[in-house]
């Protein structure tokens, strides 16, 4: 690029000002990821100012008030204990979303570091991607209900499962992309240069490898919530009386009869959730790397 | 041929060794001393000497590695610790039942998925298109077990029109069978129809935009030809590849799904484990499914390879 500019200064002074921010122009012209933006929008908003927002304790008990629907007093009804739902559901999103940044977090930090290394040095590869394929052997959930029932439950230990489940995934398209930029021309003028291992990692090829590595993680965020709530719906999540949404609809669905609302509410925000985030990802993939179709 | 099936093979080996690794350092993680949260606060100190004992968690950590693969290599995955039976066996005794639920779902998952993203591709931007697309969308986005619980609400609770759980086997009474499978089939499908609509399209778009599929217009092939013959085939491709992705989608769920509709099967049996803190059901039902898996997967690689020769001679990178 900068040799091309070079060779026509003509050209380059009379091309038009580049605009500043181009992919952010190009992400607010794209409508469905907007309408993303919009749906996780309000989800972490909730999670963000839940103590403003609630009113009542989520696990304040008032039988007297049990099975209330929704409505004015309750906006969102209430439970079998006549614990305000609301107050769960904006509690459970805190949660929720927690969980999910930090397996995204773990996701970014392990898999861009497995990735890289397997895809750099090619001596390390047959063994770090072998390993990464057993454990994509097992079906996720499963894998995770088998590391989350080893650990106990809770939510720290479902972070850790998710991560160590999901790793592999973002380790194996760090990989791809890694071995695509590292036969790159600027790569080898580099390591001409003299520019060690670690340099032309963190400053050449890393940084061509973001695309797919922020759109993967933007799916394994949508991923990790869902997956989460499966795990406290089967009682492998943060323990009641902590507001999970997994764990409000487990409970909620011994009255799905009287109460549907305890089920469905919390199904409807993670649903939000995960539209909201899968939008997100679908519009960050095709403003930042066309190529990439959908992956797992 | 022969050279990438064997090639294949022994490449799996290492793969399959790592999967019974991990199935085994799963018991390694338990926190604290396994023997006495399996037997129970209550328990007495005999009590959890024995259920140590049974676990072979007195002896040191390669006599318990050495046993573990010399049990696997019998074909002995261990004994319930609830049921007390042999895991293996209660495996086996619940697979039909999983097993017809899950062809059920990819059923409906190739058909459904299939069709609707090729449909959305020929009408680009049309309201089928939109429609197809944002079903799919739904589909990849809603939790399956609250689908699940909705659709109990729905079609059991207030149409009445099929069972809120339960199963019937096949071979007994298939119309039976088919009324309760279908509510766990659907919640269990929507996810991978999703997935797959959203491939089919894509591949289909892109392939529609081929020079091949230009020149079958061109020499005045019908619509249906090139759609049906020229453009179908090469669609298949990524969608077979997809199809181990899709098996295993269907497995992760199958817990979930099959407890809420008391359904017998592998899933139900690994989520009522779980809780009971049964380590050798757990660690064997896992190590089942992802060997199956591999095996699954290995097979559909051949039979891809046969598909494409692009495959087998350009492996490796």
């Amino acid at each position: 690029m900068a040799s091309e500019a070079l060779a026509t200064p003509l050209e380059a002074v009379a091309a038009p000002p580049k605009r500043r921010f181009p992919t952010l122009r190009r992400l607010l012209r794209h409508k469905l990821f907007l309408v993303g933006a919009l749906l996780f929008g309000i989800v972490l908003t909730a999670a963000l100012f839940a103590d403003f927002l609630i009113q009542v304790d989520p696990n304040r008990i008032s039988i007297r008030n049990k099975f209330r629907p929704p409505g004015s007093e309750w906006i969102f009804g209430t439970d079998n204990f006549g614990r305000s739902q609301w107050s769960r559901v904006v509690k459970g999103a805190q949660l929720s979303l927690a969980i999910g940044f930090g397996v995204v977090l773990l996701n970014a930090l392990f898999g861009t570091l497995l990735g890289a290394l397997a895809g750099y040095f090619r001596a390390l590869d047959n063994v770090l991607m072998r390993i990464m394929d057993a454990f994509m052997a097992f079906p996720v959930i499963l894998l995770a209900i088998g590391i989350t029932a080893a650990l106990g439950p809770g939510s720290i230990n479902a972070v850790i499962a998710l991560a160590a489940v999901y790793t592999p995934r973002t380790a194996r398209i760090v990989r791809a992309s890694v071995l695509v930029v590292r036969e790159q021309a600027y790569i080898e003028a580099a390591r001409a240069m003299g520019a060690s291992h670690a340099r032309i990692l963190l400053r050449h090829v890393l940084p061509n490898c973001m695309a797919p590595l922020i759109v993967q993680l933007t799916f394994i965020f949508a991923y990790s919530v869902l997956s989460e709530a499966v795990l406290s719906f089967l009682g492998l999540g943060a323990e009641p009386p902590t507001p999970t949404w997994g764990n409000i609809i487990a409970e909620g669905r011994l009255y799905i009869r009287e109460a549907p609302w305890i089920t469905l509410i919390p199904g409807l925000a993670l649903a939000m959730t995960v539209l909201g985030l899968n939008l997100l990802g679908d519009g960050l993939r095709d403003v930042l790397d066309p190529r990439l179709k959908v992956q797992q | 041929m022969l050279r990438y099936v064997a090639h294949r093979l022994l490449a799996s080996i290492p793969v399959l060794f790592l999967v019974t690794l991990i199935s085994f350092s799963l018991m390694q993680l338990v926190p604290g001393d396994p023997a006495i949260l399996i037997a129970g606060l209550q328990a007495t100190p005999e009590e959890v000497e024995r259920v140590r004992r049974q676990l072979g968690l007195d002896q040191p950590f390669h006599v318990q590695l050495i046993s573990w693969y010399a049990h696997l290599l019998r074909g002995d995955l261990g004994s319930s610790l609830l049921l007390g039976r042999d895991v293996l066996e209660v495996i086996l005794e619940r697979l039909p039942v999983s097993f017809s639920i899950a062809l059920y779902a990819l059923a409906l998952t190739v058909g459904v998925g299939l069709l609707a993203g090729i449909l959305a591709a020929l009408r680009q931007n049309s309201w089928v298109d939109q429609l197809v697309m944002t079903v799919a969308l739904l589909g990849v986005s809603l939790p399956n077990f609250w689908l699940a619980l909705m659709f109990i609400v729905l079609f059991a609770v207030q149409l009445g029109w099929l069972p809120s759980g339960g199963y019937v086997d096949f071979r007994e009474d298939f119309w039976g069978w088919l009324r309760a499978t279908t509510l766990p089939a659907v919640s269990l499908a929507m996810l991978q129809m999703g997935l797959l609509a959203r491939i089919t399209r894509s591949t289909m778009l892109e392939v529609l935009r081929q020079d091949y599929i230009r020149t079958a217009r061109a020499k005045g092939l019908p619509n249906h030809l090139v759609v049906g013959k020229h453009a179908l085939k090469n669609v298949m491709i990524p969608v077979v590849t997809v199809l181990g992705i899709v098996l295993s989608l269907l497995l992760s769920g199958s817990v979930v799904i099959e407890t809420i509709f008391s359904i017998p099967g592998i899933g139900s049996l690994l989520g009522s484990s779980i809780l009971r803190r049964d380590y050798p059901v757990i660690q064997g039902g896992l190590l089942f499914v992802a060997t199956m898996l591999l095996l699954l997967n290995l097979v559909v690689d051949l039979v891809y390879a046969w598909l494409d020769p692009r495959i087998r001679y350009g492996h490796g990178e």
